[in-house]
């Protein structure tokens, strides 16, 4: 069990270690760190016992500021452990598609293992302190991935969803004071045990959970989310879309759930109504959009509207769905992510709808018209991908809870399906046109074709949605029990 | 314990003062050093025939008098390190605990910083005279933490006062530090005045001027309204030194127009001073009128006027440092705002946010002496220090990049760094202390403060690591190698912010330790 807390050591020691040697080393020091990373999350995935999972089990426990009660503290149950295997997919997925970066290359891969150091951080972390710590780190290496690296209004972009990112987390540091204040302790598993006040709970749970949902992308705190991810580069919205927004989704359930379970009781509701809208609202825009970068980022705020939703059906099924949805958009959001931004766009520059459906892609670029059309399939919520395992449970889950919210979503995953296949055709499958039939912007762009790397890094996503969609018992079994345990239930 | 009552044992007296004797003895020697080589150079300079010794004496009277006066803070870090844990003179007079201890080690290092910085600023023509005045101010420092009463104090803050002043305007040729000179003067002096008035009217009502005796009286006797004037008067005046809104007018001014630094001794050695005394005025002398600043319960006392200073100095600081393109006013304006979150913890008024307050300040006035250490090379490189001057620094020099990245963030409070645990420990002070979350107003105000600073902070790595190089002038950029004690020092203190930051512990838990 120890050792899944080295995945934090390794991808920041990574970080550091290439800044310190010559450039040519960088990429492969990423990719053998991501990998390690991967490694360490499979082992720890196969070796820990399914029973051991139902518990938030403590795996290290070190004093760090004795005089304010901060612990080193890591801990692993069935959810975090279904977290770090997808930071660790979606990790090693990015490096491959970033094989390309020449540019600040060594700045580049700092800032990446940077985030994804970050991350499995926030979701290891059983002490209060060192999860907002690792929560924080994770917001400026964002800003200089998008702002150095990015295209389309790159510094707009950044700056916005770094400012949004802080504002959140302004609301998260006083939420965690005020639990801080009241119990003299900064222990997960201590403080899910303390009985707060109900009327604290009833504003002190709001506080805390819309800090973290504002990285979840709820609505109408999403706008970052777009914006962000068309101005990244596309590993910046791989990372973003694939593990920073669960980020805001896990710690929400981590820390605003269990803390304050009456509080949540009392917002519930709210909040479904909030991830309703979201899911259909996101659906909608997408379908008018003309980027191809647009119609996924506002995917993904439709999609984490089903994370949200089963997060406010509190019933351990919708919960479960949850998290499995978190898993699965990760993959998924990361795959299409891929396919936009280094297989298209890297090579047309261009990610206008219109302009690609002249370029004739799918005969171009079979690989990359095959992957997009898994990864769509996937993101429509078809059977056999991941995304109708999380999908339908989460709606099983909402149905006891809120039917009308199933009714709702219902409609609103039809216009999913819409905006997916309109944006399947016009980027891979438009009638070539006579007169467009010259389009290739870039003289050199139909020699490129798809490398190693990218295959690689797609059969992993694609692999990865498969499994889980044909077998979702595999993670399911080790997040319900952990699910079970929390408190917010009862 | 050694307890002085007459002053018939100078021997004692001279043991226990002794680190501020060997930087006295420091500044005499240094100011020795740059007499005679001035006098050398007066000699070279009337024969034509060689002028380039002129020029090497310069080199050398610089290195020397920077040698000697970092060996001279060196050994008195070792002296003070020596001396007994407590004692007592004259009534408190001059104390030793293990606080003024611990903090007469900051003062002396972050003087040992700034001279190891000196060698930078080009513009200093006397590096003799103004590594002199540096110690001097760098032993007014240590006065003002060494002493429980209210004259020492107020010699301390005077002797330390007209130091900054001739520190400040010391770049005669320049009108801008000339400004910056006479601007810190008038305002310094003006709220010496209001502080020396404000003791005068507690002396007078108390009859004492140590704090412990004016606690006692405090206690003993409802508050009388000239007694209130005086706490008032007292608070102002430091209000005016450590750069609280809305007596923080000077501050834009000298940070910008002083030398570097000048302004950055006068934004971290000095502000440590003052908050050190600061909080053992407010929390000895005037214990007993603390009084409550929760918005449910508020009683008048010096917390509410705290307060105030502190949720103005937090909006208006980052609210106008929002709006400035020049690298020193935006820091200047961000001291304000640091200024306002330290104040939090002395609103708090118990033992735990008194040690925050002093663990953000020492880790501020670290940061800030490291930051304006980077402006001092950049500025010598570029000649300038507007924020386009710092473009493309990622390039051309990426370890100052790094560095500079490592203090705007943890000014900005990001962890793993130094400032992201300092408000995180101020700020559960504070609410911790305030009873039935009375001063959640306080910290949500700084909770927000610190949000809006993100941006600017932001705007300045934007700076170093967006832009493109071209938009400076880097055609005049000096070559590396000429600025390596620069650069050690400004790396050695971003270590120091990094590491205080990942094990805030090393420093956090002595300053609790040592706290009354």
């Amino acid at each position: 069990m120890l050792m899944i807390a080295w995945t934090i050591y390794v991808t920041f020691a990574g970080a550091v270690v290439l800044l310190f040697l010559p450039s040519i080393a960088t990429r492969w020091i990423a990719l053998t760190t991501t990998i390690a990373g991967l490694a360490l999350d499979i082992i720890a995935f196969v070796r820990t016992p399914v029973a051991d999972l139902a518990h938030f089990a403590t795996i290290i426990s070190v004093p760090w500021v004795p005089s304010l009660g901060m612990n080193y503290h890591l801990a692993v149950d069935g959810v975090t452990l279904t977290m770090v295997l997808v930071t660790g997919i979606s990790a090693v997925s990015t490096v491959l598609f970033s094989w390309d970066v020449d540019y600040r290359q060594r700045e580049f891969f700092f800032w990446l293992l940077l985030v994804v150091g970050g991350c499995y951080g926030v979701f290891l972390s059983a002490d209060l302190f060192l999860l907002f710590a690792f929560y924080e780190l994770v917001i400026v290496p964002k800003y200089f991935l998008i702002a150095i690296f990015g295209s389309t209004n790159k510094e707009y972009g950044a700056m916005k969803l770094t400012l949004y990112s802080f504002f959140g987390g302004m609301f998260v540091f006083a939420g965690i004071l005020v639990a801080y204040v009241t119990t003299g302790s900064l222990d997960l598993n201590q403080l899910s045990q303390f009985q707060f006040s109900p009327e604290l709970q009833s504003w002190a749970f709001p506080v805390l959970f819309i800090g973290f949902a504002v990285l979840a992308g709820i609505w109408p705190l999403h706008t970052w989310a777009p914006t962000g991810h068309v101005a990244a580069p596309t590993a910046g919205s791989m990372l973003l879309a694939g593990i920073v927004m669960k980020l805001g989704a896990y710690a929400g359930l981590r820390v605003a759930m269990n803390l304050f379970p009456e509080g949540f009781h009392m917002w519930s509701k709210w909040i479904a109504v909030l991830a309703v809208i979201g899911i259909v609202y996101g659906a909608a825009v997408a379908l008018r959009q003309h980027d191809l970068k647009f119609v996924i980022g506002y995917s993904s705020v439709s999609h984490m509207g089903f994370v949200l939703l089963g997060l406010a059906t509190a019933n351990a099924l919708g919960v479960s769905g949850a998290v499995l949805q978190m898993f699965s958009h990760g993959v998924i959001a990361a795959l299409l992510f891929a396919v936009a931004g280094r297989m298209i766009y890297r090579r047309t520059h261009t990610r206008e709808l219109d302009a690609l459906s002249g370029m004739n892609l799918s005969r171009a670029m079979p690989f990359a018209a095959f992957t997009f059309v898994i990864a769509a399939a996937a993101s429509m919520g078809i059977p056999g991908f991941s995304g109708f395992a999380a999908e339908i449970t989460i709606l099983i889950g909402a149905w006891k809870t809120y039917p009308i919210a199933v009714w709702i979503t219902g409609a609103g995953m039809v216009l999913v399906a819409a905006f997916t296949l309109r944006a399947l055709v016009k980027s891979f499958f438009g009638a070539v046109r006579a007169q467009t039939v010259s389009v290739p912007t870039d003289a050199d762009w139909t020699e490129q074709s798809i490398t190693l790397a990218e295959k690689c890094g797609a059969c992993l996503l694609i692999f990865a949605t498969l499994a889980v969609g044909l077998y979702p018992k595999i993670l399911l079994d080790r997040i319900m029990p952990a699910v079970e345990a929390m408190r917010f239930l009862k | 314990m050694t307890t002085l009552a007459s002053p018939t044992s100078y021997l004692e007296l001279l043991k226990l003062a002794s680190p501020e004797a060997v930087v006295v003895i420091t500044a005499l020697l240094v100011l020795a050093i740059g007499l005679t080589s001035r006098r050398a150079t007066a000699g070279a300079g009337v024969s034509p025939s060689k002028p380039t010794t002129r020029v090497t004496d310069m080199v050398v009277a610089r290195h020397w008098s920077s040698l000697v006066a970092a060996i001279g803070i060196v050994v008195a870090i070792a002296v003070v390190m020596l001396l007994p844990r407590d004692a007592v003179l004259f009534g408190g007079m001059f104390v030793i605990t293990p606080l003024t201890s611990l903090f007469k080690v900051i003062c002396l290092a972050l003087g040992f910083f700034t001279v190891c910085l000196v060698r930078s600023e080009k513009s200093i023509r006397n590096p003799g005279e103004y590594l002199a005045i540096i110690l001097l101010a760098t032993v007014g420092l240590m006065l003002l933490v060494g002493s429980e009463e209210l004259l020492m104090i107020f010699i301390g803050l005077e002797l330390l006062g007209l130091s900054l002043y001739v520190m400040a305007a010391f770049d005669k040729a320049d009108l801008r530090s000339a400004e910056a000179g006479l601007k810190y003067f008038l305002f310094g002096s003006t709220s010496s005045a209001f502080t020396l008035f404000g003791i005068s009217l507690i002396y007078g009502m108390s009859g004492s001027t140590t704090l412990a005796a004016v606690s006692a009286k405090l206690a003993s006797a409802p508050v009388q309204p000239l007694l209130a004037t005086g706490v008032v008067m007292t608070l102002i005046g430091f209000a005016f030194k450590i750069a609280a809104a809305p007596f923080h007018l000077w501050a834009p001014d000298a940070y910008q127009g002083a030398p570097v630094i000048s302004a950055a001794f006068i934004a971290s050695g000095s502000k440590v001073a003052s908050f050190v005394v600061l909080g053992r005025i407010v929390l000895i002398g005037f214990g007993p009128v603390h009084g409550n600043a929760g918005w449910h319960a508020m009683a008048a006392g010096w917390s509410p006027v705290l307060a105030v200073l502190a949720a103005l100095s937090i909006l208006i600081g980052n609210l106008v440092a929002l709006a400035q393109t020049n690298l020193r006013r935006l820091l200047a304006y961000s001291a304000v705002a640091h200024a306002g979150y330290s104040l939090v913890g002395l609103v708090a008024g118990t033992r735990q946010g008194f040690s925050a307050t002093l663990f953000y300040t020492a880790v501020y006035a670290i940061t800030v002496v490291g930051a304006f250490g980077i402006v001092a090379v950049v500025r010598s490189g570029t000649s300038g220090d507007d924020l386009r001057n710092f473009s493309g620094l990622a390039r051309r020099d990426p370890l100052l990049a790094g560095c500079m990245a490592v203090f705007m963030l943890s000014l900005a409070g990001i962890p793993p760094l130094a400032g992201f645990f300092g408000k995180f420990y101020l700020f559960s002070a504070a609410l911790k202390a305030g009873g039935n979350y009375g001063l959640l107003w306080l910290v949500a105000l700084a909770l927000f403060g610190s949000f809006v600073s993100l941006y600017y902070y932001l705007i300045v790595l934007k700076a170093i690591f967006v832009d493109d190089p071209s938009l400076a002038t880097s055609s005049t950029i000096d070559r590396r190698s000429s600025y390596l004690l620069q650069r050690i020092t400004v790396a050695v203190l971003s270590a120091a912010v990094l590491l205080f930051g990942i094990m805030p512990d090393t420093l956090a838990a002595r300053i609790l330790a040592a706290m009354p």
